[in-house]
């Protein structure tokens, strides 16, 4: 009898994991990071979702900034830093040799803290991404670029000057320019670093709408110093602290219940 | 209580306003002094070249004659080096710097490295003429050719231009190299389509700067053994030829005056070509001056 029962929860179990199991884009084991000698991620393990909007939280210096240039081996730009462990990406190790690295950051867009279009046309910069891989016909380039723009909200402001310099918009189109910029190479996980930090408030809200409407389309990791941000837009949450996963969750649960003193200790506003 | 004396204060007030117009004159003085000497070179050169320079003198061969005389091989020798100068400067100095900002390794070689370009832009001109007559005219058989002087003269500026494209390609915001590196491009679609188009202004007015420099300097030809007259203009990149600064230092080593007077002449030339340069330098920069 408890046998039976049993098995059948493991059944389940094992269900709803199998599901999940499809739904995962990104899988962290035991992930391990080093600027020179600063233990700088320390065993991370962390799974993200598909159309999920995943958001991490923590004080300045605690890995979360790190952890997301991580998922695209932008942090490998800075010289001196050591990785260990394994991010699976859609099931593959993304520090494989035969991952080329470029391969991976055509699937994973990402979207930096200042805003940061090219000195060239809106139009160049839309069209930057797909003709860097090869695409020349200008009427798909003409459909990307529309496509791209209206999917970050600024195809009205922008369909009347494209072909002006990307400089003369203000700062929190020139963010949406750069969503649109990531959209146009179609990737399946958009990486937002801190994208509101350095906007107003009237930007930073037509940001958020956004990202919560791209996450129809896409799973959407975004670093954010702003708790209030991440119980508005996130579906789960990760609070880090010293370079470790401190809890992760379902967004609703971290800022209602906890179940670490220290983050509740973060988001009340008692440090960070 | 308190701690300034006023009257300390306006005791001493005279003396710091009157030093203040002391400096200001004095630094007035320096300016002047150098615009000075500069209008007493050009009063010189133009009152005593203008008369010579015409149509005649840019088309005549040189002659033992003053009134025949005239800067037509060394005018196209000149030109014909810096067809050698041009590329062979623009490929190695870019490259260079191209490799030594966006490839290599922050190590104590390539530091080593960047420390030594710097100090061989101070190296003197004639030390470049040896080791062009050493390398070029002796051990590889170019003689005197175009050739030979036009790789000396591109060793010589090499470590300028190299400098300049550094800092240009340095002043290039790191975010534009992670906006393209995050997009999925490589390396050098990073350089050719982000880096090197803001860069560029940077680098081209370097270059510019440094390709005028190649065109006045003379030590270097000296060293080399480049003729001082010559009556026929290269046909090939391996032929000899006689370039303007020589042709100038020929006709100022003469005893006779007008010969002097078109040295002058001459002068002109070189400074009209070297002003154009500077003019389309500046220009570049303020066409292509971009703010990030």
């Amino acid at each position: 009898m408890t046998f039976t029962v049993e098995k059948k929860r493991e059944e389940a179990v094992k269900e709803t994991q199998g599901k999940r199991e499809k739904n995962v884009v990104y899988k962290t084991k035991e992930l391990n990071l080093w600027y020179g000698e600063t233990h700088a991620l320390k065993n991370i393990n962390l799974d993200i979702y598909e159309n999920e909007i995943t958001a991490i939280i923590g004080p300045s210096g605690c890995g979360k900034s790190t952890y997301i240039k991580t998922l695209n081996r932008m942090v490998e730009l800075v010289p001196g830093v050591k990785t260990s462990g394994e991010i699976l990406y859609r099931g593959r190790n993304i520090f494989d040799k035969d991952f080329e690295v470029e391969e991976l950051r055509t699937r994973v867009g990402m979207v930096f803290q200042n805003p940061n279009p090219f000195p060239k046309s809106i139009y160049d910069n839309v069209a930057y991404g797909p003709r860097i891989h090869g695409i020349k016909d200008k009427k798909i380039l003409d459909q990307i670029v529309e496509k791209s723009l209206r999917g970050a909200a600024i195809w009205d402001e922008v369909k009347d000057r494209l072909h002006e310099n990307a400089y003369g918009l203000s700062g929190g189109q020139q963010q949406r320019l750069c969503i649109a910029r990531c959209l146009a190479i179609e990737p399946d996980v958009i990486l937002m670093d801190e994208p509101t930090s350095a906007l107003d408030p009237i930007s930073t809200l037509k940001v958020e709408e956004l990202v919560q409407e791209l996450k129809k389309d896409y799973s959407i990791i975004i670093v954010t110093h702003n708790m209030q941000q991440a119980a508005r837009i996130s579906d789960k949450t990760a609070f880090f602290l010293n370079g470790e996963v401190i809890e992760y969750d379902d967004t609703d649960k971290i800022f209602s219940t906890p179940s670490d003193k220290r983050t509740e200790d973060y988001i009340t506003g008692r440090f960070g | 209580m308190k701690l300034i004396d006023e009257k300390r204060v306006s005791a001493g007030m005279k003396r710091r306003i009157v030093r203040n117009a002391i400096f200001k004159n004095l630094f007035l003085f320096a300016t002047l002094l150098c615009l000075l000497f500069l209008i007493v070179l050009f009063y010189r050169i133009l009152s005593q070249g203008l008369p010579h320079l015409d149509w005649h003198f840019l088309n005549a061969l040189p002659s033992r004659k003053p009134e025949n005389a005239g800067i037509y091989t060394a005018l196209n020798g000149t030109l014909w080096m810096m067809a050698v100068v041009v590329p062979v400067t623009m490929i190695l100095g870019i490259g260079t710097a191209i490799y030594l900002e966006e490839y290599a390794k922050d190590n104590k070689f390539t530091t080593f490295i960047r420390v030594n370009i710097s100090n061989l832009a101070g190296v003197p001109s004639v030390v470049y003429g040896l080791l062009g007559l050493t390398i070029f005219v002796r051990a590889l058989g170019l003689g005197t050719s175009v050739l030979a002087a036009g790789l000396t003269m591109s060793l010589l500026i090499l470590p300028v231009v190299i400098v300049a494209a550094q800092e240009a390609i340095r002043a290039v915001p790191n975010s534009l190299r992670e906006a393209s590196y995050g997009m999925g491009a490589t390396k050098w679609q990073t350089i050719l389509h982000v880096v090197l188009p803001a860069a560029i202004p940077g680098i081209l007015t370097g270059t510019i700067l440094a390709l005028s420099r190649a065109i006045g300097e003379t030590a270097p030809l000296v060293v080399l053994g480049i003729p001082l007259y010559l009556a026929f203009l290269p046909s090939s990149f391996l032929d000899e030829f006689t370039a303007l600064p020589m042709q100038i230092y020929n006709w100022t080593s003469r005893p006779q005056a007008e010969f002097q007077d078109l040295a002058a002449a001459g002068i002109i030339v070189l400074l009209a070509i070297l002003i154009l340069m500077n003019s389309v330098a500046i220009l570049i920069r303020n066409k292509f001056q971009k703010r990030y």
